[in-house]
């Protein structure tokens, strides 16, 4: 057995302790708001925080998230009103919507760690989640939309 | 776990074995320290490390480490930029991950975020190690674009390579992340001689005066 505790709810999932993280939150425990891509860390939309740092959950083994913090996007905030999902909203942002879980998983360690990012922050820390459907005009503009929101709510993430 | 409860249950049948069995670890594991042993009294066995000067032994030693040392394996997370390189042909890392203040990335794209501490199975899937990370931005000890003049110059100043002396600089050869040079995942070539041979190499060209070739 495994103890994981995700979006501070605790788990003992029965699992190889080489299973990918990913598997784990989405076939054992059921929470699939995070997606699969392409299973190598190269697209970014499993991403996840593990204690807070946005890790490619394909590629990260179940056994490296034993006992510690899982955060994922059904976590992020208890009535999808953390600042990035109001700007996400606001500003239509997702085309299909397969990769924005990864994408506002990313952008909330970008706000966290640089609260008023330059566009130069945001092409270095959103260099790795890939959208097929060329989004990131509107990521960008959701990113910084959701920077002034918190400068008046606060992030908690 | 109940086939380990009922095989302590054999009782001394068991035992034995055991005994047996980690005897024979115990005899080849003091077989194997007597080879090491043996094998690097000259430079590691012995508590003072002597230096003996030779201009010629140096030199020589330094072209095979300058080799490594330049090697894609070694040079990819040694770049003259803030962005590590990738692949045999040492290109710029896909997604540009930066360098950051302590070399372990910046925001979501933190080097632990895809490199985890294994290697990842697979062909090009993210090669992996407990403290994967590229020298600070402080001292950026590049070898990309250095001559072996500059690189042998370089790397025993200790202004530019992480504050060592003589023995940590020789301890480095066994250094966690420079052993993962000989251990790249799958699809990688290997630097251009075995961890041994570099070592050697190494220590003979610390050990004899660390004399830099020729600038040309
Ligand atoms: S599915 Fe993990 S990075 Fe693509
Ligand atoms: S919105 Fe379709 S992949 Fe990003």
């Amino acid at each position: 057995m495994i103890s994981l505790n995700v979006n501070d709810q605790n788990f003992e999932i029965d699992a190889d302790p080489d299973m990918p993280l990913l598997w784990a939150i989405r076939d054992l425990i059921g929470l699939t708001g995070t997606k699969f891509g392409c299973g190598v860390a190269q697209c970014g939309a499993c991403v996840v925080h593990l204690n807070g740092e946005a890790v490619r959950s394909c590629v990260t083994k179940v056994s490296r998230a034993a006992g510690q913090n899982v955060l994922t996007i059904e976590g992020l905030s208890k009535n999808n009103d953390h600042p990035l999902q109001i700007a996400w909203n606001e500003e239509n942002v997702p085309q299909c919507g397969y990769c924005h879980s990864g994408q506002i998983m990313s952008a909330a360690v970008l706000l966290r760690e640089k609260p008023n990012p330059s566009d130069a922050d945001i092409d270095m820390a959103m260099a790795g989640n890939i959208c097929r459907c060329g989004t990131y005009p509107r990521i960008r503009k959701a990113i910084h939309m959701a920077a002034e929101l918190s400068k008046k709510g606060g992030i908690t993430k | 776990m109940t086939n380990k409860i009922k095989n302590y249950a054999k009782g001394h049948r068991g035992i034995t074995r055991m005994t047996y069995v980690m005897g024979t670890i115990l005899s080849l594991v003091t077989i194997m320290a007597f080879a090491l042993h043996e094998d690097e009294k000259p430079f590691v066995a012995s508590k003072k490390i002597v230096v003996v000067k030779d201009s010629v032994a140096s030199v020589a030693a330094f072209h095979k480490v300058y080799k490594v040392l330049m090697s894609p394996r070694c040079m990819n997370c040694h770049p003259s930029g803030d962005i590590p390189l990738q692949g045999d042909d040492s290109h710029l890392h896909t997604m540009n991950p930066q360098r950051g203040v302590e070399g372990k990335g910046l925001y979501a794209m933190k080097c632990a975020n895809c490199h985890q501490p294994t290697n990842t199975p697979g062909k090009n899937t993210p090669p992996g190690n407990p403290n994967w990370h590229l020298p600070p931005a402080n001292m950026k000890m590049v070898f990309q674009g250095r001559s072996p003049y500059q690189l042998a110059k370089q790397l025993v100043n200790p202004k530019q390579n992480g504050n060592k002396d003589l023995k940590k600089l020789i301890e480095h050869a066994d250094d966690g992340l420079v052993l993962a040079g000989w251990n790249p995942g799958e699809g990688r070539t290997l630097p251009p001689m075995s961890h041994a041979e570099f070592k050697k190499a190494w220590i003979t060209w610390l050990t004899t005066g660390a004399y830099a070739p020729k600038a040309k």
